[in-house]
């Protein structure tokens, strides 16, 4: 299925560089990102260096290069969150989850997140999740928001 | 194209230019100093950093010197106060992030960055950037990356796409966080990286830094000697950094001739094994089973009373000397004065047996000379080119960047060779023909420019001749037929014919996929007649380039290391040029022309040849047919070998002599052009070696002659006295000529030749040699299904013995690439160990996908002494050049239990 779109894409596109920002928007709409397998025959059947591929993939916000599990959750670490504690909320959410900052849990629920000041000072510390804005937290309150999800 | 001229003040002088020069070059042209990041005139403009930033009266903003093309009246200021303020404050932003380490960092006192914060003065930042926090990237042992102090020039971005057509690196992220590195944050050696370093010669801050150097010294306690590359024929030149008579590094020479800043990974990198722990530092003699140090006299003493001992007893034809195509020129000259006038034998040979003989017959037969025609520089002058078994970017990885730099500029590339090299991957069309099937391919080309009339008559009437004999043969080739033979469709051969016939100018490039094989001599004719039918020899860029593999085997041909040939291809045969050598050295020349270096082993093999005196090589790994060379070696009564470590070959010597490395010693290589280039001592030799030149001399003092050479250049003088195409050539004018002599070059003032046949042919006419497809001996069979190529890597020379130690021994293996289809159809997964058997011998070895081989096509290496390749290539050999098949040998292939 996957394969079938990467087909489709490389067949509208092959030994066209110019089509790259195309492509990968192709390829993210249908995976939600983008795979490192996908980006390496992308960038030999269009004829672009896989480096400018990256660089080009990494320059625009609205590519990822890593998939998105359904929940993100963004833990500032702004002056005012950061004198508040939000450094050890950060790892109590770190070890819970057991991955790094921008990576997704295995059963892609949750992508962790790390922001300096979402513009919630008067709240801090703070954690946004999905949308919604979780202030004044401790480890364990963050730690009991994840249920919620 | 006459440009027009405008004229401009530029800090109140008036400078004029032609239209679309920048304010930049027009500034620098005149002497006038503007700071500059990101600008490289050999790369793409980019106009990123602002630095070159100046004031053009009239303008409201203050325009990039180096991207703005100049105008008629225009009055720029460089330095005025708005430009001063101007660029401190980019200098300020630029140190804002950057690392305050200068204290320790290796490039100290030779940055950008600091020069400029210095001639700004700019003491400190107002700005307090955020410092990146990058991990130092030093995974391999080559190159260092600190993208801490990285200043997002993207002079390395630039010439690793446009110079070296890799694009390992980009920008990747966006603003603070901009970086340049590889895909997915790889290490350089997981992303296609070559290393050839050309991006740390255009790196202006400390942010990318060759490994070996890195805490080896601070650059103004160095020392820099400009010499040549020991490596390839591309003959690339560079600076020795010595730092108290050692070699601590390779830096780029932006003067050099023939590459400029650029090298390969072999020149900046491969330079550890001068001071490798193995050098030989004291001759050695076997005495009976162990070697044992002994002093100069001894071992010196030694060798005179064998050799003498075994001229006297058998006649000076039973030893032969093999001399090397690493040594100098002087000191090549010296061993066939030594062969021929010392020992009394023609028997003098080195190892352009294994490569270009052919090309010394064909070529020489045809255009009158055996060497490349034009400069390399010339390649990208031409709008079409031609590779012919050449592995270029691994082979001679300069070469390619002109390849490459012609591509840019627009010229068409078609190449010929059995596997997808890279180059062939690069090329418009790849004519990916059966291995040994060149002679009906390029008669099938000729065939499509007779037919079609295509081919350039004026040229075939005023300067060739044998034309009806060649056309008569050409037309039993029509282009379905070689289809059929070749395996090439017919389309591509008419397609690829046409655009040779119908170029401007054309390249043909050709080596070791030409020469290695029992045709090898045939296919050189069909390439020369080629280039004959269609005129392209003989113009600025239009020609014929075998490329050279040795840094000096050009040279060694040149001086006489041929037992054909006295320097200069005087051939010993004809009795006049005998007696001029004759006169000057005060001894007869035998007149019979003595045996090649293949013939010498299995002479000795018979018994025929007793002694050998081996010089720089080492046959028992590059040789066809290991077996016979071992036997050969086991059968000597005396071999000698003088070698800069102790080779698989000089393990069978009675007397080893330790000669110096290129480092130590004075001389000049000749490269693949016929350039003649100056090679500068940088160290005292190391332990006891002593350069080549003088161990042949004491030799053949010991001898009882009384040589007095005092130096390389005294012998250069010898050389240029007997040697027409060498005539002109003196150390004083290399050292006032620094782009080097290219030969012919007959008398001091004659400025040298860089191409050949532009008038006539060096012959008179050149002449065309028909010449027939005849299946190669060797072909895959029933028994023997596949068909093995050998060749090489970028990484290793030849044995291996320098490349192996240094840090290019992190590419070790030699492993056996096969089609994933073939190993998938035997059961053989990757990294199973094969047994690879051949008429002549077996080996085990690791297999390899590699799916840019045709199925039936089988490749390895022969660098490496563990894993001899060369056991399985048989002597049969090319009846003229006597060069074995390395190209085609039949083999089967089964899975080794254990
Ligand atoms: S070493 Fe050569 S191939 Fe590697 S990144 Fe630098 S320029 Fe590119
Ligand atoms: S690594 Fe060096 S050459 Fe490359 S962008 Fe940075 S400063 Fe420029
Ligand atoms: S291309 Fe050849 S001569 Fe040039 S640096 Fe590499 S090995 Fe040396
Ligand atoms: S610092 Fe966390 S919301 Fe501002
Ligand atoms: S040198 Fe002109 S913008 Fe960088």
């Amino acid at each position: 299925m996957g394969e079938a779109i990467l087909e489709e894409v490389v067949r509208s596109y092959r030994g066209r560089p110019e089509k790259l920002i195309a492509a990968l928007l192709a390829l993210q709409r249908h995976y939600g990102y983008l795979p490192e397998p996908a980006l390496r025959t992308l960038a030999q059947e269009l004829g672009v260096p896989l480096s400018k591929v990256y660089g080009v993939a990494t320059f625009y916000a609205q590519f990822r290069l890593k998939p998105r599990g359904r929940h993100t959750v963004c833990v500032c670490l702004g002056t005012a969150c950061h004198v508040r504690g939000s450094e050890q909320i950060f790892h109590a959410l770190k070890r819970e989850l057991g991955v790094e900052p921008g990576d997704t849990t295995a059963d892609g629920r949750f992508t962790l997140e790390v922001v300096s000041c979402v513009g919630a000072c008067s709240m801090a510390p703070v954690v946004v999740v999905d949308e919604e804005t979780h202030g004044r937290l401790d480890p364990e309150k963050a730690l009991a928001l994840l249920k919620k999800y | 194209m006459e440009r027009k001229m405008v004229t401009l003040v530029i800090n109140g002088k008036e400078v004029t230019v032609p239209e679309g020069t920048t304010i930049l070059e027009a500034a620098r042209q005149a002497g006038i100093y503007i700071p500059t990041l990101c600008h490289d005139p050999e790369l793409s403009p980019w106009g990123g950093c602002r630095l070159c930033i100046v004031e053009v009266r009239g303008w409201k903003e203050l325009p990039a010197a180096c991207i703005t093309p100049v105008r008629h009246g225009m009055v720029v200021e460089t330095e005025s106060p708005a430009v001063r303020h101007a660029r401190y404050t980019l200098i300020e932003l630029l140190l804002a992030n950057h690392p305050e380490d200068c204290l320790t960092c290796e490039r100290t006192g030779s940055c950008a960055l600091q020069d400029l914060a210095y001639r700004y003065g700019v003491r400190r930042t107002r700005f307090e950037g955020e410092k990146r926090n990058y991990p130092i990237e030093d995974s391999n042992p080559f190159i260092v990356r600190d993208m801490n102090k990285c200043i997002l020039c993207g002079l390395c971005v630039r010439v690793c796409s446009e110079i070296m057509g890799k694009a390992v690196i980009d920008f990747a992220y966006r603003g603070v966080r901009t970086k340049i590195t590889p895909p997915f944050e790889l290490p350089l050696e997981k992303a296609g990286c070559v290393f050839c370093g050309n991006c740390i010669a255009v790196c202006p801050v400390g942010a990318l830094f060759p490994k070996p150097m890195w805490g080896q010294g601070r650059h103004w306690e160095v020392k820099k000697v400009k010499t040549v590359c020991p490596y390839c024929g591309t003959g690339c030149s560079f600076y020795l950094v010595v730092k108290n008579d050692r070699v601590i590094g390779v830096q780029s020479c932006p003067e050099a001739p023939v590459n400029g800043r650029w090298l390969c990974v072999k020149g900046r990198f491969g330079f550890g094994f001068i001071h490798h722990r193995d050098r030989l530092k004291m001759p050695l003699i076997r005495d009976p089973f162990l070697f044992a140090k002994v002093t100069w006299p001894t071992a010196l003493g030694r060798v005179a009373r064998r050799l003498r001992e075994v001229k006297e007893k058998y006649g000076p034809d039973a030893i032969g000397v093999l001399a090397s195509a690493r040594i100098t020129n002087e000191e090549a000259y010296l061993l066939n004065k030594f062969a021929r006038a010392v020992l009394g034998t023609n028997n003098i040979d080195h190892c352009a047996r294994l490569c270009h003989a052919p090309t010394l017959v064909a070529l020489r037969e045809a255009f009158g000379s055996g060497a490349a025609t034009n400069p390399l520089a010339e390649i990208p002058e031409a709008d079409f080119i031609l590779v012919i078994g050449s592995n270029t970017t691994e082979t001679h990885p300069v070469a390619a960047i002109q390849i490459q730099k012609a591509l840019r500029r627009g010229a068409v590339l078609a190449v010929i060779d059995p596997r997808r090299t890279e180059i062939a991957s690069r090329a418009h069309y790849h004519l990916q023909l059966r291995p040994g099937t060149d002679i009906a391919l390029l008669n099938a080309m000729a065939h499509v420019c007779l037919q079609e009339n295509l081919w350039n008559q004026e040229f075939v009437i005023y300067r060739t001749e044998n034309f009806a004999a060649f056309r008569e043969a050409a037309m039993q080739y029509p282009p379905s037929l070689a289809a059929a033979i070749t395996g090439v469709p017919e389309a591509l051969i008419v397609e690829v014919a046409r655009r040779y016939a119908r170029a401007k100018n054309a390249v043909i490039i050709y080596t070791m996929g030409v020469t290695q094989h029992t045709c090898g001599t045939n296919n050189v004719y069909a390439i020369a007649n080629l280039a004959l039918l269609c005129g392209h020899v003989g113009r600025k860029g239009s020609g014929v380039l075998p490329l050279r593999g040795q840094n000096n085997v050009q040279g060694a041909c040149d001086m006489g290391a041929l037992p054909d040939y006295l320097p200069g291809y005087q051939a010993v045969t004809d009795p006049s040029l005998r007696a001029k050598f004759a006169t000057a050295w005060g001894v007869e020349i035998p007149d019979h022309p003595g045996l090649t270096a293949t013939e010498m082993f299995e002479a000795a093999a018979e018994g025929r040849i007793k002694a050998l005196y081996i010089v720089g090589e080492n046959p028992m790994v590059t040789e066809a047919d290991t077996g016979l060379v071992k036997k050969a070696l086991e059968n000597l009564e005396f071999l000698v070998v003088q070698d800069i470590f102790l080779t698989e070959t000089a393990r069978f010597a009675h007397v080893v002599l330790p000669a110096a490395s290129f480092a130590e010693k004075d001389g000049t290589f000749t490269n693949t052009e016929r350039r003649i280039q100056r090679v500068r001592r940088a160290i005292s030799p190391v332990g006891e070696a002593k350069p080549d030149w003088e161990i042949v001399t004491l030799l053949a003092r010991e001898m009882g002659h009384p040589w007095d050479y005092s130096s390389p250049a005294a012998i250069m003088e010898e050389i240029a006295q007997l040697t027409p195409i060498y005539g002109g050539v003196s150390y004083e004018r290399l050292e006032v000529e620094p782009e080097g002599i290219f030969w012919p070059c007959p008398h001091p003032e004659h400025p040298g030749t860089p191409i050949l046949h532009q008038e006539n042919f060096a012959r008179g006419k050149g002449r065309f040699h028909p010449v027939h497809f005849a299946p190669p001996d060797e072909q895959p069979d029933k028994d023997y299904p596949f068909l093995l190529i050998t060749g090489r890597y970028l990484t290793h020379y030849h044995s291996g013995t320098m490349t192996r130690r240094t840090p290019l021994g992190f590419y070790q293996e030699t492993l056996l690439e096969m089609n994933p289809q073939d190993m998938a159809e035997l059961g053989i997964k990757p990294r199973d160990r094969v047994l690879i058997s051949s008429r002549h011998g077996v080996l085990k070895i690791e297999a390899t996908p590699n799916s840019n081989l045709p199925r039936g096509v089988v490749f390895a290496t022969f660098h490496d002494a563990e894993n001899p390749i060369n056991t399985l290539v048989g002597h049969r050999c090319d009846p003229r050049a006597k060069i074995p098949a390395f190209k085609g040998v039949a083999v089967r292939i089964e899975k080794a239990v254990r």
